[in-house]
């Protein structure tokens, strides 16, 4: 069923693409001249084992996140093509190892400071507190970590994914919702997963849930590929997971994939799974089809022949919000841009049902959070019910009053 | 029949009766055509009692629904089949499919009927078809996830809506050339004309507003915002528009805020907003404009408003995901 389709949609595509050019060309609108505007994606090519990822389904392609941007940048040359707008998208690669700070501040010196970074977050910490990027433009579209919310925020720095908390607030809304209210929480061995963790905790306090147990679990699983895999993690998670006292959900935090996809089946308890696996909270998977997504996911198909992951849809959004402040705003200098994007006038469309809009205090895009297994939207917080005086969506996250973020 | 019960014994009254019953079958009540997303179903209601008529299987995801001007068929858009479907009003079947290229959402047609307008949501196009041989006069490309289509009176201008490029583009039907694009609030999904010409509406349902546009200069001259207490800005998502017959007043669809705004269109104040059932979606008036039937896509009814009182007076049940109507008098 999928070729035909694909196949008859590229057809499409190419005849799209021969009438567009002679439609195009004499200028469908008023606009004589044609303006360009240059985006810089920046990232860093890290490097990758694939051979730690537990399933052999998960995959890493070369162009994650960078498909995104560029599926939005046809997307917003469609709309610029009818104003006399033409977007272009400078990719910049440093390699693992390179100097970020150099390549960067080349970048920077060059203009339009306008930038995409797919970083990690002590480079994109990096690059933000570059002197020469004090009036720059960064649109973060990969981290989930708080702190870069929190006490390491920047006024420079745009946050388009849901960072942990809004995570496990996303989660445990859900499970209040369920009553579901008792929850054990296995953690693993990193800085992060102790984040993750700890904002378990926050959102059990924040909604009335219970901690009943918690666990660190430290060693390797490391056994996929043996003969005998199956065995030793049938062996090793029930004892992992046996603890005193009953619980509802396993809450997991384990930030880099480390063991948490072998608990489901194997928990010594019946009990299910919940959080950095089982049921996760993200703000796009290349399963979820409400509120038109599936013409979204359909189109990114049609362009990466892939599914659509998160950090695609982060590229994608910050194209996209990118191409709002040129085309609806007029702003086309970073410092500008940047007050259109904390102001009321801003929006981007998101697939969510909702107009997605910035968080003047941490500069955090607030949206809902799909809640999903690798092959199901399950739900969407916030959950019907939790009530905020400003937006449902700030019951998410870090709201204005614990904010630890100051520009 | 109300005459039935005043004709006496003789049999030749009884046998006009008869007759005449059997002509009013024939100009039977207006007919209400729901399509219904999930179902794969049109739900035709009977336009006085609401009761169903028929439930007509339809190729995969109707949602755009459009009767054509002599109302001897109602044309429906088959999304995942990349065709529409076409039920004749009388025998309540599926006469004829004619096929659009991919993903039709809505559709509308020439006012002579002899031309189909529809959007391919998945390919940025327009189709323009001949609606007696079913053949492809043109298509014209558009913005992203094109949706709602409006054709002016003299069918001289069409006018189609994009979902993700945010624009109504205005086409020439004479040169299928697009003349103007008019950047409105974010994700647009109709656009109608008031019935005198002179304004073109066209609803966002993520900006949540109706922007107002003036169709000769492509100005657009009026934002319309929506305050509702107690409902959060988020959920307002302006969809569905129709006007009075006397282009006085605007009813608005309101999706996730779960309610029809009532607009004075000419100073573009919101007069009342009625309650509706879950996300309404399209709207439509019976024949004589007395009553207004809203589509709730996720009650899975449509309610009916009458039109002097602005009150919702009841709701009856019709198919999965209800999407769009078409009324046939």
């Amino acid at each position: 069923m999928r070729r035909p389709t694909r196949v008859l949609g590229l057809l499409t595509l190419a005849l799209l693409a021969g009438v567009c050019q002679s439609f195009w060309a004499p200028g469908a609108t008023a606009h004589a001249a044609v303006r360009n505007f240059a985006i810089t994606f920046l990232r860093k090519k890290y490097h990758f084992n694939p051979e730690i990822l537990p399933s052999l389904l998960e995959t890493h392609p070369s162009n994650l996140g960078l498909a995104g941007a560029q599926e939005a940048i046809y997307e917003i040359n469609t709309a610029g093509k009818f104003i006399g707008w033409n977007f272009k998208l400078n990719v910049v690669t440093v390699p693992d190892g390179g100097n970020l700070a150099a390549a960067a501040g080349q970048l920077l010196a060059q203009g339009p400071k306008v930038i995409i970074a797919d970083l990690r977050p002590d480079d994109l910490l990096t690059l933000a507190d570059l002197p020469s990027a004090k009036d720059a433009l960064i649109l973060d579209m990969r981290t989930t970590e708080d702190r870069l919310r929190q006490q390491e925020c920047r006024a420079n720095v745009f946050h388009l994914l849901p960072n942990q908390a809004m995570r496990t607030d996303a989660i445990a809304q859900y499970l209040i919702w369920k009553r579901w209210p008792r929850w054990f929480i296995i953690q693993g061995p990193t800085k992060e997963d102790a984040v993750y963790a700890a904002d378990i905790r926050r959102s059990a306090a924040r909604y009335g849930a219970h901690i009943v147990a918690e666990k660190t679990y430290d060693y390797n699983p490391g056994s996929r590929r043996s003969d005998t895999g199956y065995q030793q993690i049938q062996t090793q998670m029930p004892l992992a997971t046996e603890v005193g006292g009953d619980y509802d959900v396993i809450f997991v935090a384990d930030e880099t994939d480390l063991f948490g996809d072998y608990l489901p089946y194997n928990t010594y308890a019946a009990r299910p799974v919940v959080g950095t696996q089982g049921l996760v909270a993200s703000a796009w998977t290349p399963a979820y089809q409400e509120y038109a997504a599936l013409q979204m996911q359909q189109r990114f198909d049609l362009f990466a022949h892939r599914g659509m992951t998160e950090r695609d849809y982060g590229g994608w959004l910050a194209v996209k919000i990118i191409g709002n402040a040129v085309m609806r705003a007029d702003k086309t200098s970073p410092m500008p841009m940047r007050k259109y994007l904390r102001s009321k006038d801003f929006l981007v469309a998101g697939y969510k049902g909702q107009g997605l809009t910035f968080r003047r205090w941490d500069n955090q895009l607030r949206q809902p959070v799909l809640l999903s297994t690798p092959l199901m939207t399950v739900s969407m917080s916030p959950q019907h019910g939790f009530l905020h005086p400003g937006y449902t969506t700030d019951t998410l996250g870090f709201d204005e009053p614990e904010t630890k973020c100051h520009f | 029949m109300p005459f039935l019960g005043t004709t006496g014994r003789r049999t030749a009254p009884v046998v006009l009766a008869a007759v005449l019953c059997s002509f009013a079958a024939m100009v039977r009540a207006s007919e209400l055509f729901v399509t219904n997303e999930i179902d794969d179903t049109v739900t035709v209601l009977n336009g006085d009692t609401y009761k169903v008529i028929a439930t007509i299987p339809t190729d995969q995801r109707p949602r755009g629904i459009f009767a054509t001007p002599d109302h001897k068929y109602v044309l429906v858009c088959d999304g995942d089949s990349s065709n529409i479907d076409v039920i004749d009003t009388k025998t309540l079947k599926v006469v004829r499919r004619i096929e659009t290229g991919p993903d039709p959402e809505t559709l509308a047609m020439s006012p002579s009927g002899d031309k189909v307008y529809v959007s391919n949501e998945n390919n940025a196009l327009v189709t323009v078809i001949n609606f007696a041989t079913g053949k492809w006069i043109t298509q014209i490309p558009v913005g992203i996830e094109p949706e709602g289509l409006a054709v002016t009176q003299h069918g001289r201008t069409v006018v189609v809506v994009s979902e993700t490029t945010s624009m109504a583009h205005f086409i020439d039907t004479k040169t299928w050339k697009v003349v103007a694009n008019v950047l409105v609030d974010t994700r647009p999904r109709i656009a109608q004309f008031t019935r005198d010409q002179r304004l073109l509406w066209v609803s966002s349902e993520v900006g949540g507003t109706v922007s107002v546009i003036n169709p000769r200069s492509h100005q657009i001259v009026h934002v319309i915002n929506f305050h509702i207490p107690g409902v959060d800005k988020e959920y307002i998502g302006p969809v569905g528009v129709r006007f009075t017959p006397d282009d006085r007043t605007a009813f608005v669809a309101l999706g996730r805020a779960n309610r029809v705004a009532v607009i004075d269109a000419r100073t573009y104040k919101v007069e009342k907003y009625i309650l509706v059932g879950q996300r309404p979606w399209q709207i439509a008036f019976s024949p004589n404009h007395k009553r207004l039937f809203v589509v709730n896509g996720l009650t899975n009814d449509v309610t009916i408003i009458d039109v002097s009182s602005l009150e919702a007076k009841k709701s009856v049940p019709v198919g999965r995901l209800p999407w769009g109507i078409a009324v046939v008098p």
